[in-house]
């Protein structure tokens, strides 16, 4: 959701507008903070958060879309999502969705956008710039995790009660394939090469790697963490660098992010950042990558390269989601 | 609370609500419904235009186009799909008073709705990987009858029984098809002697101990720093089982029972448009002249008495225990770790709000369902060694997974410590550490239990 194809015309143009001429690298990266009802805006060359958006209530998912110009939020507890302006930071309308949505993801393309909805089993298509509803797709119980592969051609939804990844065609919308993960399954994330789905299992403490074309489980990845236990060690985002070599996945009440080789599946390393980390976002220079840290109401950044956590930045109550615009 | 604004959004909850009843139609409802959206977008903009003719007869298929694709689906998923029944019994305890409150009087259907909730949870994955699981009731208010009749089933092939029962017709049913491949799920009893010296290889128990709960409540009034208690015992044996619970939480977290009171109370009629007036008087009277604590712990299982403390005591100090602030397995207004999802999809089945029971009942039918999913098969020999095994582990909804011990068959489990309206926090409290989890801080640990049942099993 943070690798986005937009160049760097609108990168200058937003920075120029928004921030300083110093700044014209500066990206925005716009938090959704769950119990605040808000989106915490923090500039990525300051790392100070520079505005505060107030949303419907109870902000999760957070997408960019309209080539960047929009960023779209779940509102869950209002049944909908809301756009809003990525550089004035204005409401520009409601989306519809199905009840209490979560997690959104766009089609390679830019549109439609597909989102699911948590208490309905339910996944819900939405034409973004009609803001209709096109079809609904029913799933497993309490649908959560999105992915899109590179190609444009699958969707993976994950429903948390029901342990499976189900593959759907992202045209047809035809359930091609369900896989069986380990328990409460939360983020599906397509290594960008197109050739691994990634699933966080946050109950079972494991990420199961699926092979995209024959869609079988291939591999699982395993935590160990000195001094925690096993029970807190809790997978929930997950994301993989460009050219697919690295996987850093967030460990919620270990309080860790664990980067893994994903040639070999192993942990290269632990890094400790906030409390109850949830969900990634890269720059999209690859260089940082902030979490959303629930319990201790903060963002951690992560350096990319020395793979350091370089600083923490108060946001709103209970960060939930995050996304970096250029 | 919920809003549906568009008729699609009808059509979908007609089309997905039931099929967790059946898993044939719900797999041809999924697949007919696919088949009108693949023909194309134009199309399935019709369907929901026609959506809430559908919702208005629930029994209706989503579109007359799609009937054919349905019955193929039907008949040729016909013979593969693997049923999988489970037994639910239920002693119906007669002796039981009503509770002194309107709001605390048990549904018909209590255990019974989580029991259905599981089998729709499990069918919904079910449909997947072609398994249907079928729920049985029996009850009866005869314990012998009750034990007859749960043989009779797993003697025709049933081999997983929750029960909801005492401690006594729960072990009679235990002993009556101990030579079976059968399980039964211990949903309701919270006696220690059912985990301990009575021990059962062949018994589960979802429903947490009366040491786990008195553990639980222990842990947070160490970390109140509230150490000085009084408790207040109630007449029935249950109450002095629940005291002896707490005496030895006391002991274990270092905490003082400054004096032991009885209270013996004849209850009389328990519904009358009086009576306040003399409980006014008579719970202070009662508790005059009582050492310096800081709360009141009441052991009241029988519900005799322990709701008329709170407010009404000598010296200004909380009510814990089984009134006031109390240790339970689940909590109609809990909305931790994705608990807003599962309690609405239990109103909606059950219309009404999720107890405790209804929540054991649901682990145990689920625990039979995930042991189905990770090992493919209904087989009672396979998944009962599944579900004994490291391996198995449970997702319900408290933040973390949950395992059985191995050493006496007691789900691991985080506790609630609630009031009648809302959560308070979750037990165990930080800083209660363990070498393997800190979930067995709670309760009688390995190291010091009496059940020998399980070794050599």
């Amino acid at each position: 959701m943070t690798r986005n194809r937009q160049g760097l015309v609108f990168a200058l143009a937003a920075s120029m507008l928004a921030f300083t001429a110093s700044n014209a690298l500066a990206y925005k990266v716009f938090v959704s903070n769950e119990k605040e009802n808000t989106i915490s805006v923090i500039d990525s060359e300051t790392l100070a958060v520079v505005h505060t958006i107030k949303t419907g209530n109870r902000p999760r998912g957070i997408i960019l879309a309209n080539e960047g110009k929009w960023v779209i939020v779940c509102a869950s507890d209002d049944h909908k999502m809301q756009v809003f302006d990525t550089s004035t930071f204005e409401y520009v309308k409601d989306l519809p969705s199905g009840p209490d949505p979560e997690l959104p993801i766009l089609h390679t393309s830019g549109n439609p956008l597909y989102v699911s909805n948590e208490d309905d089993n339910l996944v819900t298509i939405v034409d973004i710039f009609k803001g209709t509803i096109i079809t609904d797709v029913p799933v497993g119980v309490e649908p959560e995790g999105m992915g899109m592969s590179p190609d444009g051609k699958v969707l993976v939804n994950t429903s948390e009660t029901t342990n499976m990844a189900h593959f759907i065609d992202a045209h047809t919308y035809k359930n091609l394939d369900n896989v069986l993960v380990d328990n409460r399954p939360r983020v599906a994330e397509f290594t960008p090469d197109g050739k691994q789905v990634w699933v966080s299992a946050e109950i079972g403490g494991t990420v199961t790697v699926i092979d995209a074309a024959t869609r079988k489980v291939v591999g699982k990845v395993n935590f160990e963490i000195q001094g925690i236990t096993k029970d807190a060690i809790q997978p929930v985002g997950v994301r993989i660098t460009k050219d697919s070599k690295k996987a850093f996945v967030a460990l919620g009440p270990a309080n860790r992010i664990a980067v893994v080789d994903t040639a070999t599946l192993k942990v290269e390393k632990y890094l400790l950042v906030g409390q109850r980390v949830w969900n990634l976002g890269f720059t999209p220079d690859e260089k940082l990558l902030f979490t959303t840290n629930g319990t201790s109401n903060d963002v951690s950044v992560i350096d990319v390269a020395s793979l350091k956590v370089t600083k923490s930045i108060k946001v709103g109550r209970y960060p939930w989601g995050v996304v970096v615009a250029p | 609370m919920m809003v549906f604004t568009g008729p699609g959004l009808r059509l979908a909850r007609s089309v997905f609500c039931r099929p967790h009843r059946s898993v044939r139609r719900g797999f041809a409802l999924l697949v007919a419904f696919v088949g009108v959206l693949a023909a194309s977008a134009a199309v399935s903009v019709a369907v929901h235009a026609q959506a809430p003719a559908p919702a208005e007869q629930p029994a209706a298929p989503p579109a007359p186009a799609a009937a054919p694709a349905a019955d193929a689906a039907n008949s040729a998923a016909e013979g593969d799909i693997l049923k999988i029944r489970i037994l639910m019994a239920r002693e119906i305890r007669e002796d039981r008073l009503p509770p002194l409150s309107l709001l605390d009087i048990p549904p018909p259907d209590d255990g019974v709705a989580g029991a259905k909730l599981a089998i729709a949870d499990n069918n919904t994955t079910g449909q997947f990987l072609k398994q249907e699981f079928i729920l049985d009731t029996v009850q009866s208010a005869t314990a012998q009858e009750l034990v007859a009749e749960v043989k009779k089933r797993v003697d025709e092939g049933i081999a997983y029984v929750v029960v909801d029962a005492s401690e006594a017709t729960l072990l009679a049913i235990s002993d009556a098809i101990k030579d079976k491949d059968a399980v039964l799920f211990n949903a309701s009893a919270p006696d220690e002697g059912l985990r301990e010296e009575q021990c059962r290889v062949n018994i589960k128990h979802t429903a947490p101990s009366r040491s786990m709960l008195a553990d639980a409540l222990g842990q947070y009034m160490a970390w109140k720093q509230w150490r000085k208690w009084l408790l207040v015992i109630g007449p029935a044996p249950e109450d002095k089982a629940y005291a002896e619970a707490i005496r030895r939480t006391a002991k274990r977290f270092g905490h003082k029972i400054v004096e032991e009171r009885v209270f013996n109370y004849d209850p009389g009629s328990r519904r009358s448009d009086g009576g306040f007036e003399q409980i006014q008087q008579q719970i202070p009277g009662f508790m005059q002249g009582a050492p310096e604590h800081d709360v009141v712990v009441v052991a009241d299982e029988g519900e005799l008495f322990g709701d008329y403390f709170p407010y009404r005591t000598w010296t200004a100090r909380p009510v814990i225990g089984t009134s006031g602030l109390f240790a339970t397995s689940w909590h109609p207004a809990v909305e931790l770790w994705g608990g807003t999802q599962f309690q609405n999809r239990f109103k909606r089945l059950a219309g009404r709000l999720m107890r405790p029971l209804d929540y054991n009942v649901w682990m145990a039918v689920r625990s039979v369902g995930e042991a189905a999913t990770r090992k493919k098969t209904g087989d009672g020999k396979t998944l009962i060694a599944y579900m004994r095994s490291p391996e198995f582990e449970l997702a319900a909804f408290k933040g973390q997974k949950l395992t059985y011990r191995s050493w006496n068959g007691q789900l691991r489990q985080p506790i609630l410590i609630a009031t009648a309206k809302i959560h308070v926090t979750v037990s165990p409290q930080q800083g209660f550490l363990h070498q393997l989890t800190e979930l067995d801080t709670l309760g009688v640990d390995q190291p010091e239990t009496k059940c020998t049942a399980f070794k050599n099993k």
